[in-house]
C-alpha cells in the first residue's frame, strides 16, 4: 500500500489505508465469528443441554469475585449454567440469525431488485408498492408482529429449532426492499447500457443477461449494505428476545441473556446481564466499525452516512 | 401536478388498505380474547358465548369487511381490556408518545446537527475522529441498554431524575402536556435521551456528509474563490443546502421514532401508545392491536407524501421523472 | 430524622412539584384497573382497586373471615331465598342514601346477560326490595357459597347509575361502555378523584363513611410500573411508597436499604403441574400415554427437588405444598399437606416397573409472564426430570398464547396457579379442576382427565348446606387427588410487598392491598 500511496490524491488515499480503529474492529470480528463456530469445543459445558442445570450452584459469582468459583470465570446464571458457556453460544445464536436474516434478506432484495429492474411494467410496479407497504412499517414493529403471530399460529414456533427461523424471517421480511430497491436502480443503470442492449439484440436468454452481466456489477453496493444489515439484524434479533419474542432460555441468545439478567440487575447479581450485553455491545460496534469503512472504501457517494 | 398528486393519493390509499389487511388478518391469529376475557373457572359454553357475541366464530373475510366499514367511519372498537373505545385510548396516549418523539427529535437534532458541522470542516481532527469512533458505539447499544444503564445512574444512584412516568401533566383541551411542570420536564429526560441516542447518530453522520459533499461543490469553491468570508461560506451557504435532506430524514423517522419508542416507554413506563401496543400484545386486545398498527401506517404515508410533494414543488427536475 | 431529611432531599432532587405528605400513599403495581366498572371485566386486581371505591353486602376483615358490610344480619328464610337487612344511614359519595333499591339495581345489573361476571352469582335468579332496609337475594336452588359470592359484588347507586345512563353493564360484544368505566360512585372508604390508565389512579378519603377507619390517609395515588426493575427502581429513588410484589431476587436490596422493608407472606395462590389425560402425548405420538399411569405421575413428583426450588428460585420465601389447597382455605387438610419425598431412586423404580425404564418423552410448558419466576420454576424442573432419565421438551411462552392452548388441552404436562378466588374455597377446585368437562364443571380442567368419583364429589358440595359434611366431602376429594397423583402441587407463591420504613400495610393471602388498613406514619 505504501508503494502506490504516492501516486494517489489525498483523498483516496485516505480511502485505501486501513486505520487502526478498523483493523482492531476487523480483528474482534474475526475473533468473534471464530469463537462462534467454535463454541461447542471451546465452551466448558453445554449451556443448551437441560441436564446441566444445576440450582444448587446458580448465580455464583464470576471467578475474580471474593465467593467466585474459578470453574465458572464469568459466574454461573440463575440456573446454575456456566455463563462464559452461555455467552458463547449466545454470540453463535445471536450471529447465525442476524447472517441469516442478511443473507435471506440480500438474496430475496437481489433477485426481486434483477427482476424489477430489468423486466419493468407490472413486475417492477408489483415488487416496489409490496415494498412500500413493508417499509410503511418500522422493522422492529414489523418484526415483533411476524414473530408474535407466528408464535400464536405455529406451536411450534417458540422452540429452540424453530425461533431463529422465525426470527429470520422477521427481520428479513423489513430489510429484503433495501436491497432490491439498490439493486433494481443499479440494474435500470446497466441495463440501459449498450453491452445490455446488444446482448440482448443476439437473443441472450434473460436469465444469462442478469446472473452474468448484471449481477457482477450490482453486487459491491450490495456487499456493503449487508455489512451494515449485519449490526442492525444482530440489534433487532437481541430487542425481539430482549421483549420476550426471541430465542428460548433453554438456547439463548444474547438479547435472551440480557433479558433474564434485567430481572437482577438490582439484586446485585448484575453478571448475568451485564457480561452478555457487553458482548453484544463490543460485537454490535466491531461489526459497524467495519461496515462503516467498507461503505467509505467501496462507495465513496454514501461516504460517512 | 394534480394527475402526479392523484396518483400519490391512490398509492397512498392502496398502501393503508394492504396494512388495514395485514392488521386484520393477522392479528385475528394472535392469542385468543376469549381466553384472556374468561373468568379462571369459566365454563366451555360460557367461553363459545363469549366467542360468539364477540363475532370471533364468523369467517375472517366478513369480520374484515365489518372492520373496514368501521375504520372509515371512524369507530375502530372497543378494547378488549379496558373495555373502552380505542379511538379514547388512543386519544389519551397520542400526546404522551408524541411529546417524547418531539423532544426525542428535537434532542437529535440540537446536538447532531453541530457536530456534524464540525466533524465537516475538521474532517481530520482527532475530536472528529473520536467522535466518529463514539458515534458508532451509539448506534451499536440497543435501546433497553441504553434505558436501564440511565436508571439505574440517574435515578437510583445519583436520584436526580424520575425513574418512569411522566410526573404531573396539565390538561390542555383533548390534550395532556407535561411540558408545562418541571417534574414533566424531569420526567421526559431521561426517556429521550434513550430515543433521542440513535436519532442523534445518525442525524450527526448525515450532517457531516451532506456537508462534506457540498463543500467540494464547484460553487462553494467559487465563492472561496471570491474571498468570501469562512463563516458566510459554511454557515449561510453550506450548511442551509445541506440542511434540507436532513430536515426530509428527520422527517422520515418520526414514524420509526414512534416504533421504537414501544421499547422506550416499556423501560420507562411511559403512559404512550407503545405501552399501550405492548400491553395489548400480552392481552391479545385486538382492536388496539390493529388500530395502532393503523395509526403507524397511515402516518407513515402522510409523511412520506408531505415529503414527496414538497419535493416535487421544490425541485421541478422531479416533476418529469415523477409523471 | 435523619431518615426524613434524607426524603426531603430526593423529593427536592427529583424536582417533585407535590412533596410527598404525611398522609398521602403512592403506591404501584404491575398492573393497572382496566376499568371502573364492576360488571365489565373479571380481572382481580381490578376488582383489587374497586374495592378500596366500593363497599360489599358482606365482607372480608383482618383474618379474611366473613363479616358484616352493608347488610348487618341475614337469614336464609327458604333454601332458595335469603334475606338481608341493610346498614342504616350509609351514604355514596355524592351524598344520595343507600337502600335496598341500590342493591336489586346492583344485582340485576351483575346477572344481567351482558355483564361479563355474572358467572361470580350463577345461582342467583333476582333480587326483590323487602323495604327500604331490607332485601332478599333469590336463588335458583339451594346454594352454600352465596356470602362467598357476594363478597366480590361491589354494590353500587342506583340513582347514580340512572342520572348517567349506565344501567347496563359497559360490554365490548355489545359495543357499550359507560360513564361507570372511568368513574365510580360507592359507599366505601375512599372516592375515586382520577383515573389516567396505565398512568395515575388517585383517590381521596371518605370523610362520611360509616365504618371507623382504621387508616390514616388522606389520598392514594396509584402509578402502576410494569416492568419489575423500573417498579423497584422508582421505590428506592423515592418516588413510591410502596410496591406490591417486588421480586424476589430484589428483596435483600430492597431490606438492605437504608429506610425501606419488605413484607413477605405466604399466599393463597398454589402453583401446580397438570398432565394430559388423553390416549396420546403431543410430544410423542403414536405411542401409549405414560402419564396415564399412576407410577409414572409419582415418578415425577419424586423427580421434583422442591427444596431446592424453594431454597433457590423462590429464595426460601414460598411454602412446598402437597395438595391442592392452601392452609386458610376451607377444604384443606392439614395430614396430606406433605410432598412426595424428592428422591430420584424410587423415581427411576417406580419408571421400571411402569415399563419406561429408559423414560420416555414428554413436553412440559408454563408461562413466562404470569406467576413469580414461572419461566425459571419450570425450567429447573425441566432440568431435574432431565436428570431422572426422561425426556423432556419444554416451552415457556406468554400467558396471551399460553392460556388458550392451555384452554384447549394442547399440553402434556402444564402449570397453573389457582387461588380459589373470589370464593376462597375449596369447592373452586372440585368444580374447575378436578371435575370433568360437562354441565358448567371442569372450566379449567382441560387435560381430559375424568374420575368418576371426583364428577360426583364435586356435584355433591355444590348443594351441600352442611358446613361440616361439606367440607368433609371436599377433604375426600383432595385425597383422592394426592393418592392417584392426579396432579403435582409445587408451592404456594410467597407474597412479597416492599415500602418505606414508615409505611404500614398489612399484608393478606389473596393478594388484595387493602389501604384502608394501611397506616403512613
Amino acid at each position: 500500500m505504501s508503494l502506490a500511496a504516492p501516486k494517489l490524491p489525498a483523498t483516496r488515499r485516505r480511502r485505501l489505508q486501513m486505520p487502526v480503529s478498523v483493523m482492531i474492529g476487523l480483528a474482534v470480528v474475526v475473533l468473534m465469528l471464530a469463537v462462534a463456530l467454535l463454541a461447542p469445543w471451546i465452551a466448558p459445558t453445554d449451556p443448551t443441554n437441560v441436564a446441566s442445570f444445576d440450582l444448587m450452584s446458580a448465580e455464583l459469582p464470576p471467578a475474580f469475585m471474593p465467593d467466585g468459583d474459578p470453574a465458572h470465570w464469568l459466574g454461573t446464571d440463575n440456573q446454575g449454567r456456566d455463563l462464559f458457556s452461555a455467552i458463547l453460544y449466545g454470540m453463535r445464536v445471536s450471529i447465525a440469525i442476524g447472517g441469516g436474516a442478511v443473507l435471506v434478506a440480500a438474496s430475496l432484495g437481489v433477485v426481486l431488485g434483477l427482476l424489477a429492474g430489468y423486466f419493468g411494467g407490472w413486475v417492477d410496479i408489483v415488487i416496489m408498492r409490496v415494498g412500500d407497504v413493508i417499509l410503511s412499517l418500522p422493522t422492529i414493529l414489523l418484526a415483533l408482529l411476524v414473530s408474535g403471530i407466528a408464535r400464536a399460529v405455529f406451536p411450534e414456533a417458540g422452540t429452540a429449532q424453530w425461533a431463529p427461523v422465525i426470527l429470520i424471517g422477521a427481520i428479513a421480511i423489513h430489510e429484503w426492499v433495501q436491497y432490491a430497491r439498490t439493486v433494481r436502480a443499479a440494474t435500470m443503470v446497466e441495463a440501459s447500457k449498450d453491452y445490455v442492449r446488444a446482448a440482448r439484440v443476439i437473443g441472450l436468454p434473460p436469465l444469462h443477461i442478469m446472473v452474468r452481466h448484471i449481477l457482477p456489477n450490482v453486487m459491491s453496493p450490495v456487499m456493503v449494505i449487508a455489512t451494515i444489515n449485519l449490526a442492525a439484524a444482530v440489534l433487532t434479533e437481541a430487542t425481539l428476545s430482549f421483549l420476550g419474542v426471541g430465542m428460548p432460555p433453554t438456547y439463548p441468545s444474547l438479547g435472551t441473556l440480557i433479558r433474564i439478567g434485567n430481572e437482577f440487575v438490582f439484586s446485585g447479581i448484575w453478571w448475568i446481564a451485564v457480561f452478555p450485553a457487553v458482548t453484544l455491545v463490543v460485537l454490535v460496534l466491531a461489526v459497524n466499525v467495519v461496515g462503516d469503512w467498507l461503505r467509505d472504501r467501496f462507495n465513496p457517494k454514501l461516504k460517512g452516512r | 401536478m394534480i394527475a402526479s398528486i392523484g396518483s400519490r393519493l391512490g398509492q397512498a390509499v392502496l398502501v393503508m388498505l394492504a396494512v388495514t389487511a395485514i392488521a386484520f388478518v393477522m392479528f385475528r391469529y394472535v392469542g385468543d380474547p376469549v381466553a384472556m376475557m374468561s373468568r379462571e373457572d369459566a365454563s366451555p359454553a360460557e367461553k363459545a358465548e363469549l366467542r360468539a357475541s364477540l363475532g370471533l366464530d364468523r369467517p375472517a373475510i366478513v369480520q374484515y369487511g365489518e372492520f373496514l366499514g368501521r375504520t372509515l367511519k371512524g369507530d375502530l372498537g372497543i378494547s378488549f381490556r379496558n373495555q373502552r373505545p380505542v379511538v379514547d385510548l388512543l386519544a389519551e396516549r397520542l400526546p404522551a408518545t408524541l411529546e417524547l418523539v418531539i423532544v426525542a427529535t428535537i434532542l437529535s437534532l440540537a446536538v447532531g446537527v453541530p457536530v456534524g458541522v464540525y466533524c465537516a470542516l475538521k474532517p481530520d481532527g482527532a475530536l472528529t475522529r473520536a467522535i466518529q469512533t463514539i458515534s458508532l458505539v451509539g448506534i451499536s447499544m440497543p435501546t433497553f441498554v441504553t434505558g436501564i444503564g440511565l436508571i439505574l445512574i440517574f435515578a437510583v444512584t445519583l436520584r436526580w431524575l424520575p425513574s418512569f412516568g411522566r410526573g404531573d401533566v396539565v390538561q390542555i383541551g383533548g390534550w395532556s402536556t407535561g411540558f408545562l411542570t418541571r417534574s414533566g420536564w424531569a420526567s421526559l429526560l431521561l426517556p429521550s435521551i434513550t430515543l433521542a441516542l440513535y436519532q442523534l447518530t445518525l442525524i450527526m453522520r448525515l450532517v457531516r456528509a451532506e456537508m462534506i459533499d457540498v463543500l467540494s461543490s464547484d460553487y462553494i469553491r467559487f465563492a472561496k474563490a471570491r474571498g468570501l468570508p469562512p463563516r458566510y461560506i459554511n454557515f449561510r451557504l453550506a450548511l442551509r443546502n445541506a440542511l434540507m435532506p436532513v430536515v426530509t430524514v428527520t422527517g422520515l423517522q418520526i414514524g420509526s421514532l414512534i416504533a421504537f419508542a414501544i421499547v422506550t416507554e416499556t423501560v420507562f413506563q411511559w403512559p404512550g401508545m407503545g405501552l399501550l401496543f405492548i400491553q395489548a400484545v400480552s392481552f391479545a386486545d385486538v382492536p388496539v392491536m390493529a388500530a395502532y398498527l393503523l395509526f403507524v401506517g397511515f402516518l407513515f404515508v402522510v409523511i412520506n407524501m408531505v415529503v414527496d410533494l414538497t419535493y416535487t414543488l421544490i425541485d421541478p427536475r422531479l416533476r418529469t421523472r415523477r409523471a | 430524622m435523619k431518615r426524613g431529611l434524607m426524603a426531603l432531599a430526593g423529593a427536592l432532587a427529583i424536582l417533585m412539584t407535590q412533596s410527598a405528605g404525611a398522609q398521602t400513599l403512592r403506591w404501584s403495581a404491575p398492573g393497572d384497573a382496566v376499568s371502573f366498572d364492576p360488571n365489565a371485566q373479571l380481572d382481580s386486581f381490578t376488582q383489587n382497586i374497586q374495592l378500596m371505591v366500593y363497599d360489599t353486602l358482606v365482607r372480608r376483615n383482618r383474618k379474611l373471615e366473613i363479616e358484616p358490610g352493608l347488610a348487618t344480619s341475614w337469614q336464609i328464610v327458604e333454601p332458595t331465598r335469603w334475606r338481608f337487612k341493610l346498614r342504616p344511614g350509609v351514604k355514596f359519595h355524592d351524598g344520595e342514601p343507600f337502600t335496598a333499591d341500590d342493591i336489586v339495581a346492583t344485582v340485576m345489573r351483575t346477572i344481567d346477560p351482558d355483564s361479563r361476571n355474572k358467572g361470580n352469582l350463577a345461582t342467583v335468579v333476582k333480587a326483590e326490595k323487602v323495604d327500604d332496609l331490607t332485601v332478599d337475594i333469590v336463588l335458583s336452588g339451594p346454594y352454600p357459597l352465596l356470602l362467598n359470592d357476594l363478597t366480590g359484588i361491589f354494590v353500587m347507586s342506583k340513582s347514580w347509575l340512572e342520572k348517567n345512563n349506565a344501567m347496563k353493564p359497559g360490554n365490548t360484544s355489545t359495543g357499550v361502555t359507560t360513564f361507570a368505566s372511568t368513574h365510580a360512585n360507592g359507599t366505601g372508604p375512599f372516592k375515586l378523584e382520577s383515573y389516567a390508565p396505565d398512568s395515575k389512579t388517585v383517590m381521596t378519603v371518605n370523610e362520611g363513611w360509616w365504618d371507623k377507619p382504621e387508616h390514616n390517609l388522606k389520598r392514594i395515588e396509584f402509578r402502576p410500573i410494569k416492568s419489575d426493575a423500573t417498579r423497584v427502581a422508582a421505590l428506592l429513588s423515592g418516588e413510591i411508597d410502596m410496591i406490591s410484589s417486588v421480586p424476589l431476587q430484589d428483596v435483600a436490596r430492597v431490606t438492605g436499604t437504608q429506610g425501606f422493608k419488605v413484607v413477605e407472606d405466604p399466599s393463597l395462590r398454589l402453583i401446580f403441574l397438570g398432565f394430559n389425560w388423553k390416549p396420546e402425548l403431543y410430544a410423542d405420538p403414536g405411542k401409549k400415554n405414560p402419564l396415564l399411569d399412576v407410577k409414572v405421575r409419582q415418578a415425577l413428583w419424586h423427580a421434583v427437588d422442591l427444596d431446592a426450588i424453594q431454597k433457590r428460585i423462590m429464595r426460601g420465601k414460598s411454602r412446598n405444598t402437597g395438595t391442592m389447597v392452601a392452609p386458610p382455605v376451607p377444604g384443606y387438610l392439614a395430614d396430606i399437606d406433605k410432598p412426595l419425598a424428592y428422591d430420584t431412586a424410587l423415581s427411576k423404580k417406580l419408571l421400571t416397573e411402569a415399563g419406561y425404564p429408559n423414560g420416555f418423552k414428554t413436553g412440559l410448558s408454563c408461562t413466562n409472564d404470569r406467576y413469580i419466576a414461572d419461566e425459571q420454576l419450570c425450567l429447573a424442573i425441566a432440568g431435574m426430570w432431565t436428570k431422572a432419565g426422561i425426556q423432556v421438551d419444554v416451552k415457556t411462552e406468554s400467558k396471551a398464547t399460553y392460556f388458550p392452548r392451555q384452554d384447549r388441552g394442547e399440553l402434556d404436562v402444564w402449570m397453573l396457579g389457582w387461588a380459589t378466588l373470589p370464593q376462597m374455597d375449596g369447592f373452586s377446585v372440585l368444580s374447575g379442576i378436578f371435575a370433568s368437562r360437562k354441565d358448567g364443571y371442569g372450566g379449567s380442567n382441560a387435560g381430559g382427565m375424568a374420575i368418576p368419583a371426583l364428577d360426583d364429589l364435586a356435584r355433591k358440595t355444590a348443594v351441600e348446606l352442611d358446613e361440616g359434611k361439606r367440607r368433609a366431602m371436599m377433604g375426600e376429594a383432595f385425597k383422592i387427588a394426592k393418592d392417584q397423583a392426579l396432579f403435582i402441587p409445587l408451592h404456594q407463591q410467597p407474597l412479597a410487598w416492599a415500602m418505606r420504613s414508615n409505611v404500614d400495610m398489612p399484608q393478606f393471602p389473596d393478594e388484595y392491598v387493602r389501604p384502608w388498613f394501611a397506616k403512613v406514619n
